[in-house]
């Protein structure tokens, strides 16, 4: 039996790409307002995760051709890094720096060591998602 | 310059090896390993000048400063004297590796990055000053031991023999480090060299005895004393350098240096003098006498290695006597020191070369069972001598350095005779007593090692390999080791100045303040003495023996297998492993729910238990805000969502009703104001969802026919439990506030100091970073975990291959 997804898809197309600044303006504001690596993580799984219900598996891989475990390796090597950075500053592990910088287009923007540690947050929660969904997908 | 830092040069240099390996595979990975001990070997050298006159440098940094633990590189006669052993045979091992094994065949990556982490480990146990870093050095030992053993990991034998020896020395260091840390009790100090300098306060203190002997047991189950020696014949598995380097050379005299370092904090007590002389000069005599029963060649050189360390063992043991004598540096008590260091250099440079040996005869003839082996003496003439030369050393002839520390063993032996403490009066004779039978054997194995590999019928039939001369650069290592053996004997005084003093000065220093104040002078010929008749005693009764070996050596068949200490550890670990099964089983039925039952029912006595033990239990009613019309809708289907789930004959529709209960949840957290919460809880909600559909999909149909399960009270009980439990819990956290709550804190420095302004997410990153760090962690073992399960299990045809 086929099924009548061409709503499902058609609305994907677009809501997928929502999400995904969505998940974005959330990661970077999470700082100041709600959000946060975690929640963009997540975010930004489902939107995958919503492709891959309209489309299928094959389809996404071809799309977004990622490998998640690397994924996954890196995102805890950089949060690892940012925690282990502070001992070559002589401060102790895990200690974050921060500062306000004037920035073009931005104008005063603080930038912040937690932001990199949370990018690492964001790419676990991204890469062990699609990898439990994909290995579950996937396998027969 | 801070030394300190050399010690972890070769496992710096590890890091390049794979790399080295891959990319170069035409050059042979060994010949850029040898740079590491060769520099290494240069640099120590250099400091030579300076321990031989006595003095010592310290280099150190800190490692976890709030600990006070830190990493001390600590030179002085001894830990220099070991770390040029440990770099010197080192190169001479890296060099002999190069030709013993094949580069396209062999994984050298492996071996190297182990043999340079062993190098590491041992530089930085003979130079820590520190306990807790020597204990953590000590272990490194173990563990690189273990991977070498193991290098061949595809043969049964070679991991059995890896986790023998790692049960036994982990063991032994365990034992240890609870005496480290009674010392530093004690002591209130890690440093060796604060503690040698309280010795005298710490013998009256209640936990002397017992730290004594808990750091004994380290030293003896690492330098393979009696009873624990049985690991190291089955540590032979290790390929032949090894064996040579850790196995004869270097790791196994980690015990003789935790004995040497320690003597001066220990040497007062008699248990001390008793149990290292004692099971040194058994474990002398049990080792040689047993080497005899072995038909490998590697075998005999490990119960031999075994008793020689006995040897060395128990002249540390007498160097105690030193303590208890008045002005001990005159009288004949003061040679046991020097007897011990001198006998650990030659037996480094006679057991290194007969191992090269074995490796070569194991490599060129393709057996080591001397009773396959014979008449190799023409076929293989630098190897026959060099084998010649390192066994006439073991046996204590002249002119080879053996023959020297064996005389002075004798002294040492002959003067405990004459020490009347600790009612040496009455047993002493005993001494020099087991030292002769024990040197009559190790006469005969070592003429038995030499002479019935190279000497007799040549039987080429028997033999898997055409035997040939070894190539010349497997040569030189051995050749070179046993050329030491003879320029020892010819130059011993000035291996006195140089290495030997110094060291006497770190294991004696209430006798010697200098290394010139010791008054010893090594000669080969000392007069008609004691020692002269019981030498010649060994050569006349050993030589008899040796010529009538195959009347009696079947004698040693006699000897019950089952009695012996090797059966008793294989039932202790077929014991251990079977009860630790038997127990498992008994609760792990392989049921998730009984799991959940094990969980929920401690959780709910625990938590219930210490509620009404400690009072926490409390009520109050005046501080509650009335419920509101949205709450009280969001619980309504909260509830029927929960109720759904479990009378759902669907599993969509158990799924979807699941859904509803989450997104319930997330309504509270938007009604109570909990945005991030909110947010998080509805994409968790939806991808749980997601995942849930998938992996229904795997189940099997629902059958037809619903079977109603009977009620069972023991469930009913928990799930009552623990709904109780939690509301009683709920209920008393919001009744009493017994600490100011956290809040208010993050509500003052959020901005301030962590520079943000959302708190839950400064929680994450911040705040409580660690948190975050180790549950990603866990994120990424769980995601590895569903791969490992999923797509790495067997496919099920294969399975059900096997089962047939």
């Amino acid at each position: 039996m086929r099924t009548n997804d061409v709503m499902l898809q058609t609305a994907t197309k677009v809501v997928t790409f929502i999400i995904l600044m969505f998940a974005v303006h959330i990661f970077f504001a999470g700082h100041y307002t709600p959000g946060g690596g975690f929640v963009g993580g997540l975010l930004t799984a489902s939107a995958i995760v919503l492709l891959m219900l309209a489309f299928d598996i094959e389809t996404v891989k071809k799309i977004i051709p990622f490998n998640y475990v690397m994924m996954t390796a890196i995102g805890l090597l950089l949060a690892l890094a940012t925690a282990g950075a502070s001992i070559f500053f002589n401060v102790p592990f895990f200690t974050h720096a921060y500062d306000y910088f004037h920035l073009p287009l931005f104008g005063k923007t603080s930038l912040h060591s937690a932001a990199l540690f949370d990018l690492g947050v964001y790419l676990v929660v991204v890469g062990v998602t699609m990898t439990i969904i994909q290995t579950i997908g996937e396998d027969e | 310059m801070s030394f300190v830092f050399l010690i972890f040069l070769p496992v710096l240099a590890a890091l390049f090896v794979p790399l080295l390996f891959k990319n170069l595979r035409q050059i042979h990975t060994g010949w850029f390993v040898l740079l590491v001990p060769v520099i290494l070997f240069i640099y120590y050298a250099t400091l030579l000048p300076t321990t031989a006159e006595g003095g010592q440098l310290v280099s150190s940094f800190q490692w976890i400063p709030s600990l006070d633990i830190a990493i001390v590189s600590y030179i002085d006669g001894l830990s220099l004297l070991f770390s040029l052993l440990i770099t010197g045979i080192g190169a001479l091992v890296v060099l002999y590796s190069i030709f013993y094994l094949d580069k396209s065949r062999e994984q050298l990556h492996n071996f190297y990055v182990y043999l340079m982490m062993f190098m590491t480990a041992m530089l930085g146990v003979v130079q820590s000053d520190h306990l807790i870093s020597l204990y953590l050095f000590w272990e490194l030992t173990s563990i690189s031991s273990f991977l070498l053993i193991g290098y061949w990991y595809t043969r049964d034998r070679s991991r059995f023999g890896a986790l023998k020896s790692m049960m036994i020395t982990v063991f032994g260091g365990l034992m240890m480090l609870g005496g480290f840390v009674l010392l530093s009790i004690m002591g209130n100090t890690y440093s060796i060299r604060e503690l040698i300098a309280q010795a005298p306060d710490l013998a009256s203190h209640s936990f002397f005895t017992w730290a004594l002997i808990l750091v004994l047991l380290g030293a003896f189950t690492k330098s393979a004393q009696f009873p624990f020696y049985i690991w190291l014949p089955d540590a032979m598995e290790a390929p032949t350098p090894v064996s040579a380097y850790l196995h004869s050379a270097t790791m196994v005299k980690a015990g003789l240096y935790l004995v040497a370092r320690f003597t001066p904090i220990f040497a007062v007590s008699g248990t001390w003098m008793w149990l290292v002389a004692g099971v040194g000069l058994f474990t002398m005599f049990w080792g040689s006498f047993f080497a005899l029963k072995q038909k490998d060649l590697k075998a005999i050189l490990a119960f031999s290695t075994v008793s020689q360390l006995g040897l060395i063992m128990s002249l540390l043991g007498a160097s105690a006597a030193g303590f208890h004598i008045e002005d001990a540096s005159h009288t004949v008590f003061k040679y046991a020191a020097f007897a011990a260091i001198f006998h650990l250099i030659n037996h480094a440079t006679f057991k290194g070369s007969l191992f090269m040996v074995a490796g070569i005869v194991d490599h060129e003839t393709g057996t080591r069972d001397i009773r396959k082996l014979g008449g190799l003496m023409s076929l293989m003439p630098i190897t026959f001598t060099i084998a010649m030369i390192g066994s006439f050393s073991m046996a204590g002839l002249p002119p080879f350095n053996g023959f020297l520390s064996k005389e002075m063993f004798l002294t040492a032996m002959i003067s405990l005779t004459e020490f009347d403490f600790f009612s040496m009066d009455v047993w002493g004779l005993l001494f020099p007593i087991l030292a002769w039978i024990g040197s009559v054997f190790t006469f005969i194995y070592s003429f038995f090692f030499v002479f019935h590999t190279f000497a007799g019928k040549h039987k080429p039939d028997l033999l898997p390999k055409k035997a040939h001369e070894a190539p010349i650069g497997m040569l030189v290592s051995p050749a070179f080791l046993a050329l030491l053996v003879l320029v020892i004997f010819f130059i011993p005084n000035q291996v006195g100045d140089w290495l030997i003093k110094p060291a006497v000065v770190a294991i004696q220093p209430f006798l010697y303040v200098a290394p010139a104040d010791v008054d010893i002078h090594v000669s080969a010929w000392h007069g008609v003495n004691p020692e002269f008749w019981m030498t010649l005693g060994i050569f006349l009764i050993g030589g008899l023996l040796f010529w009538t070996l195959r009347k009696w050596q079947r004698a040693y068949d006699r000897f019950p297998d089952n009695l012996t200490l090797n059966r008793l550890y294989d039932n202790f670990m077929y014991l251990s492993e079977g009860g630790a099964n038997r127990f498992s089983a008994l609760y792990m039925t392989g049921f998730i729910r009984s799991y959940l039952v094990y969980m929920f029912g401690f959780l709910v006595v625990i938590v219930l238990s210490t509620l009404f033990l400690t009072n926490a239990f409390v009520i109050r009613t005046d501080n509650l805000t009335p419920i509101g019309f949205y709450e009280l809708v969001v619980l309504l289907a909260l509830v029927a969502g929960t109720i759904t789930i479990l009378i759902a004959k669907s599993r969509l529709i158990a799924i979807i009703a699941l859904g509803a209960v989450g997104y319930s949840v997330a309504l509270f957290f938007v009604i109570f104001r909990a945005p991030d919460l909110a947010l998080t809880q509805l994409v968790i909600e939806t991808i749980s969802v997601a995942l849930f559909l998938l992996a229904f999909y795997h189940l099997p149909k629902n059958s037809k026919t619903v079977e109603r399960l009977g009620f069972k009270l023991g469930n009913a009980v928990i799930a009552l439990g623990v709904g109780v439990t939690m509301t009683l819990v709920a209920l008393s956290a919001h009744s009493q506030k017994v600490l100011p709550s956290i809040s208010e804190f993050y509500k003052e420095t959020v901005y301030s100091e962590a520079g943000g302004g959302n708190i839950v997410n400064v929680i994450l990153v911040d705040y409580r970073g660690f948190d975050t760090l180790f549950e990603i962690a866990v994120l990424g073992i769980a995601g590895i975990a569903i791969i490992t399960m999923i797509k790495l299990r067997l496919s099920r045809k294969v399975g059900q291959h096997e089962n047939k």
